[in-house]
């Protein structure tokens, strides 16, 4: 079936505009119903006529004139500064008066200069290069809140640090126990998932036992501490940014600055802290849950008894794997709270930039968290830990 | 005319990067006097506060409090002359996680040996001056837009600085509020000497209480008229000046 498309700008019958070149200038006579539904009129015959052969004036005149909305007004304004640009002046003397008081009120404010913030579109290569700069200009952001974030730890170990030790509780409260149902959750699966995969290949060379290796490294080398991780980044690195964020656009940080408070000392010092000691924890929680998880599984499904899977488990675990776990999370914990105090400060003042900068906290935080884990991973390669 | 230069400001140019606020901004603010920094909406005022301040540095020209440079120090010292501010910011800023309480007592904490509980009568002894006896337990997001405003007045006057800078202190205020504020300026100059230094365009604030003000233009980007409010409007060469202090009417 061959569907007929109504032009939008189909011309509107009631509207009249009839432009007629005479002695002393171009008159234009507008009429009949201009309404915005219809469209709006373009300049094209007015501005033919006013290119080949310039004429000493332009005169517009209402008549039978029965209805008129913006539509009008902005024909006009248009005509206005197509006439100022040739220098051609437009008499307006002889419009309908309720029209050219509107004219009048949209002309009383003289644009204000330098405000034009330009649509000149840069070239292809300048927009990348402009990009990289950005870039760049945010690299060195990075850089200099790591300068003085260590300006603000060394204050800290000297005791001038203002930092109140109620916003460590707060922030540890904030991160730790609101996320105990979500770190066993994940937990608890991913224990248990491991176990499938390990029961189902393991199974095949009968050392169904060495389950019990596959799910505690990895739980505890690994997952426990990335998960957790990640976890925190969702809500507490979120949360930072949002909080900082929100403080930045509502001139809290400036208050803190004017009063000669550094706001790394008050507000990035006690959250990073605070998570750097309470990731930790709940790392050791996530492994608690994800090994019972894994044992419920290899238990249940290959009939392994509880108790040899759990001497097996502690046997075959070396401590030193915790003491790992132990290291990561607490380092993921700083760059997670690090990174959200950062995109909070760069925050600028509206409501949309602080949502930014939380979705900005959560993926930056969770790609520095698998960036450091890597790292983690080359460096105990290398000193065969 | 006798009281010396609390605050002088010379030739002083304002730009972000490359777009200039404002230039070749001239004035004197005397100790005592309630000053006014008005103009149109956009015109550059509050950012002449935050550079009064120190939250943005000036591109050119000088700031002088009691006849030393602001800006030609170190932070350090700048840090000392800031202690005499105390400064009410346009949203009121009150730390939204701490308590009023809290709020006005973070300054006498930093800066005073009082113990907790000397820092809690002086709380209370604030609070009350702004009219908000009772509320030193609630939190910022409990109030009115107007009872914040006044808490961010009792913080700021929290160290009995020399020099208030208020932002806008009566936008968002119904009429009755805004006169109590101006009347709370009134006797805060009076009774403790404080100068007070406005940023507003509220012209019913301005006449109440202004006893010099400085004009900044928009058009022309540097300020231009400097008095007394009523002169001004009277006497003013430039029509703007005129226009303004007689919302349009002259």
């Amino acid at each position: 079936m061959k569907i007929q498309r109504v032009s939008k700008l189909a011309p509107p019958v009631n509207r009249r505009l009839e432009i007629v070149p005479a002695a002393d200038g171009l008159c234009v006579t507008v009429g009949g119903v201009w309404l915005i539904a219809d469209g709006l009129a373009n300049h094209g015959a007015v501005e033919l006529q006013l290119n080949s052969d310039k004429p000493p004036k332009v005169t517009v005149i209402t008549e039978g004139l029965e209805r008129a909305d913006s539509s009008l007004a902005v024909w006009l304004a248009g005509l206005y500064d197509l006439c100022a640009a040739r220098e051609v002046p437009l008499d307006l003397s002889r419009i309908d008066a309720g029209l050219a008081h509107l004219l009048a009120l949209a002309r009383s404010v003289p644009e204000r200069t330098g405000t034009d913030r330009g649509n000149d579109k840069l070239p292809k290569l300048d927009t990348v290069g402009h990009h990289v700069l950005g870039r760049l200009r945010r690299a060195d952001d990075q850089v200099q809140f790591m300068g003085e974030f260590a300006l603000s730890v060394a204050r800290l170990l000297g005791g001038r640090a203002r930092m109140r030790w109620r916003d460590v509780w707060e922030a540890m409260a904030d991160g730790g126990p609101n996320s105990l149902m979500i770190v066993t959750v994940i937990s608890a699966l991913i224990g248990m998932i491991l176990a499938f995969i390990g029961a189902m290949e393991l199974r095949k060379f009968g050392a169904e036992i060495y389950v019990a290796n596959l799910v505690g490294l990895a739980v505890v080398r690994e997952m426990a501490a990335v998960m957790t991780g990640i976890v925190i980044a969702g809500k507490t690195g979120a949360a930072f940014a949002a909080r900082i964020g929100t403080m930045q656009a509502q001139e809290e940080i400036d208050a803190l600055t004017t009063l000669g408070v550094s706001c790394f000392d008050f507000l990035v010092l006690p959250r990073v802290i605070a998570l750097t000691l309470m990731v930790p924890l709940l790392y050791l929680y996530s492994c608690a849950v994800g090994l019972a998880g894994g044992m419920l599984i290899a238990t249940a499904t290959l009939g392994i008894p509880v108790e040899q899977y759990w001497a097996w488990m502690v046997w075959t675990l070396p401590l030193y794997q915790f003491a790992i776990g132990l290291a990561k999370s607490a380092v993921f914990g700083a760059l997670v709270a690090g990174v959200g105090c950062l995109r909070g400060l760069q925050c600028g003042r509206s409501a949309a930039a602080v949502g930014k900068a939380t979705t900005s906290a959560v993926v930056t935080g969770i790609l520095y968290i698998i960036i450091a884990d890597a790292v983690f991973a080359i460096l105990l390669e290398v000193y065969h830990i | 005319m006798t009281a010396p230069a609390r605050l002088l400001v010379r030739d002083l140019d304002m730009a972000f990067d490359s777009y200039v606020v404002q230039q070749g901004v001239c004035f004197e603010v005397r100790a005592g006097e309630i000053f006014v920094v008005m103009g149109a909406s956009g015109c550059g005022k509050s950012t002449l506060l935050r550079h009064m301040v120190g939250l943005e540095e000036p591109v050119g020209g000088a700031i002088l409090y009691d006849g030393e440079s602001y800006w030609g120090v170190d932070e350090k010292r700048r840090a000392v002359i800031n202690r005499r501010f105390g400064i009410l910011f346009q949203s009121g800023a009150l730390w939204s996680s701490m308590t009023l309480a809290e709020n006005v007592g973070l300054p006498l904490s930093l800066y005073t040996s009082l113990t907790l509980g000397e820092i809690a009568e002086v709380v209370s002894y604030k609070l009350a001056l702004v009219g908000l006896r009772g509320f030193e337990a609630f939190y910022p997001s409990e109030l009115s837009g107007g009872m914040r405003k006044r808490a961010g007045l009792a913080r700021a006057m929290a160290l009995d600085p020399d020099i208030l800078f208020f932002d806008e202190p009566s936008a968002g205020l119904d009429p009755v509020s805004a006169h109590r504020l101006d009347r709370l300026l009134l006797e805060l100059r009076d009774s403790l000497g404080t100068t007070i230094v406005m940023v507003t365009h509220e012209l019913a604030s301005i006449y109440a209480v202004a006893d010099t003000s400085v004009f900044l233009d928009a058009e022309t980007r540097t300020a231009i008229a400097w008095g007394p409010p009523a002169v001004l409007r009277d006497s003013c060469e430039h029509p703007t000046v005129r226009a303004f202090l007689t919302r349009g009417d002259a």
